[in-house]
């Protein structure tokens, strides 16, 4: 556990290296240490899936492809970011996939049945997801239940009530469209725009997801709040033993989730204009897939911010990667699981080399 | 129980409630869209039959939450308050679990049954039960094949494979060369038998594409992919409505050509018909089917009239719509009736 709380590329202390020898202080190797990381496995493996489909598949050689393959991933590395984050502090989301929708949904009905600016919608949504992720950490805290069990009970929630309450507001089971209302121009241009780089258009969300995967990573290896993470993940008692304020954590893990849930969700209902309610069902196994593909323990205490957006990368180079090889479309679930079963032995594999003495 | 942190939360949620009342007073309304703009129009009524109150009940293979099924749903409702008819309605996409519904209807000693046959074998035994019952039954959209044998007094659907065929021939009047049929639900017989009908008549190459329909920005994704793999795609052919607006997108990403076109039918699909960006939409029309399926209930109880004779289906589609004539359509689609 160490090493995970450790930030691991810390510079050598200038006061060691007169010290005696001793097996346990002495730095090992780069390799070694860049080894030991949860993410390099998906690193290799990741790289191993980009050649494996540049040999296979022409198309995908393209930059535009690229793009393809990384908007794909975006909008699921968004979400897998805090995710992992609150795997690694020990809970897991199963509501995290339909809270996407929820937020959604909730601006899109906001701003149109009261005729509102959309930014009101987009604000209103904000509370709602931080106020379910705040209610499924407040019910895990009070009553100590397993978050699985907590937060399946939000998932069924949130799915029944996305359903009805499109349905008691709209009379149809998806929202209507918002697209002619004021404000909905500018925050298309923030949530889902797209930039283009030497004649690529890039989905803004890619940037998005690199800039708050890098402020994920310095969260948790450079403040006091991501040793706090670590520690509570690792083992919550003695955590709370050396003055870790457990019951905050978890609580501020679990409104991250619904803060990542809203951005996705505003991503979602900007590029589509409407939003069906039975959206996103399936998807909170993605993102955790992506933070276990990207080295997080699923038991909580070890992991990184950048393993999640390797593994979400991985998953987009994968399903995109099948489609541009032009193979049997009847096969491509099996593909897809034979290529990320494939991903994660190799990340395992490296692993148990880097621990190994 | 650590306190420090308590008062941290409930600051925060105190100034976003400030902020949130503060964009309200500050008079945040849009002048274009929204519900202010939405044409109140009545609902499709005439009057109320003087018959006996009758109770029918409804079970559907669908997944909640389908635009689709909410269609069928509002027929059958249209129905039940015109003819006088308690209208219980249940759903689930597992079959077994609707065979459950179907006994659960026959346990409730209803007088009429309209049920979809999605899987007709897992339907068989239950739907002899309600006839040994003496409870008419009736089939709506799926189960074509299957309906006559098990005894059902009616049908009201549309034949996949035949309109997949009449898909075809419309792309073949139109001249495409290379479409792709995308399917939303790996595995989904109905789908399956569309994209066989199109294959079946339409003389260029068709080739399938799954892709994951819950998840929006994957579909995009991967049409996007193979309108890349594949550069000389000229027709997109979805099987969904939501699935054919967010087509046209990737078509667009992709710096494709192609065209799109579509089975199914929704209000927004309306607005991109008209506008040009899809070519045509096929309906089979859903609310006919649930409105029919009812009413016949009720004929076949007050009058004893039934269609087809038991031998022959009444089907409801496909009817297309493409530029010329979406406007007469426009107005059913907007009340979310069409």
């Amino acid at each position: 556990m160490t090493q995970a709380t450790a930030p691991a590329e810390s510079p050598p202390s200038p006061a060691s290296p007169a010290a005696p020898k001793d097996g346990r202080t002495s730095q090992r190797s780069l390799t070694r240490r860049l080894a030991a990381r949860p993410e390099i496995g998906a690193l290799i493996a990741a790289i191993a899936v980009y050649v494996f489909f540049f040999a296979v598949a022409t198309p995908f050689r393209e930059a535009g492809s690229l793009a393809n393959v990384l908007y794909e991933a975006s909008v699921m590395g968004i979400m897998a970011l805090p995710v992992a984050l609150l795997m690694i502090g020990g809970e897991f989301d199963l509501s995290a996939g339909v809270a996407v929708t929820t937020s959604a949904l909730t601006a899109s009905i906001w701003s149109f049945q009261l005729s509102m600016n959309v930014w009101t919608g987009v604000v209103v949504a904000l509370v709602v997801a931080l106020a379910i992720g705040a209610f499924n950490g407040w019910l895990l805290v009070r009553t100590g239940l397993p978050s699985f069990l907590i937060t399946l009970g939000s998932f069924l929630i949130l799915q029944g009530a996305n359903l009805a309450v499109t349905k008691f507001y709209t009379g149809n089971v998806a929202t209507d469209s918002i697209s002619d209302m004021d404000g909905f121009d500018q925050a298309r241009k923030v949530f889902a725009s797209e930039i283009g780089i030497g004649g690529v258009d890039v989905k803004i969300t890619v940037f998005y997801w690199l800039i708050l995967a890098a402020a994920a990573t310095w969260l948790l290896l450079r403040t006091k709040f991501g040793n706090w993470i670590f520690a509570t993940g690792g083992n919550q008692e003695s955590a709370r033993a050396v003055g870790v304020p457990v019951t905050f954590t978890k609580i501020a893990l679990f409104m991250t989730v619904g803060a990542g849930a809203w951005f996705v969700g505003m991503h979602i209902l900007f590029s589509f204009n409407t939003v069906q309610s039975g959206e996103g069902v399936g998807n909170e196994f993605l993102y955790i897939i992506a933070a276990v593909i990207g080295g997080c323990l699923l038991t909580g205490g070890y992991g990184s911010a950048v393993g999640p957006v390797i593994g979400a990368f991985i998953f987009g180079m994968v399903s995109q990667g099948i489609v541009y090889a032009n193979w049997n479309p009847d096969w491509f679930k099996a593909f897809l699981g034979v290529m990320l079963l494939l991903a994660a032995l190799v990340n395992l594999w490296v692993r148990r080399q880097a621990t190994r003495r | 129980m650590d306190r420090t942190s308590r008062p941290r939360p409930r600051r925060f949620a105190l100034v976003t409630a400030a902020a949130a009342a503060a964009l309200m007073v500050a008079g945040c309304s849009s002048d274009s869209g929204g519900k202010k703009a939405e044409e109140d129009s009545g609902n499709a009524s005439a009057g109320k039959a003087d018959t006996p109150r009758m109770k029918v009940a409804m079970i559907t293979h669908a997944a909640p939450g389908d635009t689709f099924w909410d269609l069928i749903r509002k027929g059958a409702e249209t129905a039940a308050a015109k003819d006088n008819v308690e209208l219980v309605y249940s759903n689930s996409p597992d079959s077994a679990k609707q065979a459950n519904l179907v006994q659960n209807a026959i346990d409730q000693k209803v007088d009429g049954i309209a049920v979809t046959l999605a899987k007709p074998d897992a339907m068989k035994s239950v739907v002899a039960k309600a006839k040994k019952a003496g409870i008419p039954v009736v089939g709506l959209n799926g189960g074509i094949d299957d309906w006559k044998e098990q005894g059902l007094l009616q049908y009201f659907g549309q034949d996949e494979f035949v309109a997949g065929e009449a898909f075809g021939e419309k792309l073949n009047e139109l001249g495409a060369k290379n479409s792709i049929c995308v399917i939303h639900e790996q595995g989904h017989v109905a789908l399956e038998a569309r994209c066989a009908g199109v294959k079946k008549t339409f003389k260029g190459k068709s080739t399938t594409l799954n892709v994951n329909g819950t998840n929006m920005p994957s579909v995009k994704s991967t049409i996007n992919a193979k309108l890349k793999q594949d550069s000389s795609i000229d027709y997109v052919v979805t099987l969904g409505a939501p699935f054919a607006l967010t087509a046209v997108q990737s078509v667009d990403d992709a710096g494709s050509k192609a065209k799109v076109a579509t089975f199914d039918l929704n209000k927004e699909m309306v607005d991109a018909v008209e506008s040009g960006d899809i070519e045509f939409a096929v309906d089979q029309q859903p609310y006919l089917q649930g409105y029919l399926s009812v009413d016949a209930l009720w004929l076949y109880k007050t009058n004893g009239n039934f269609s087809g004779g038991g031998q022959e289906p009444v089907l409801t589609g496909p009817a297309f719509v493409d530029k010329e004539n979406v406007a007469d359509i426009a107005k059913f689609a907007a009340k979310g009736t069409r």
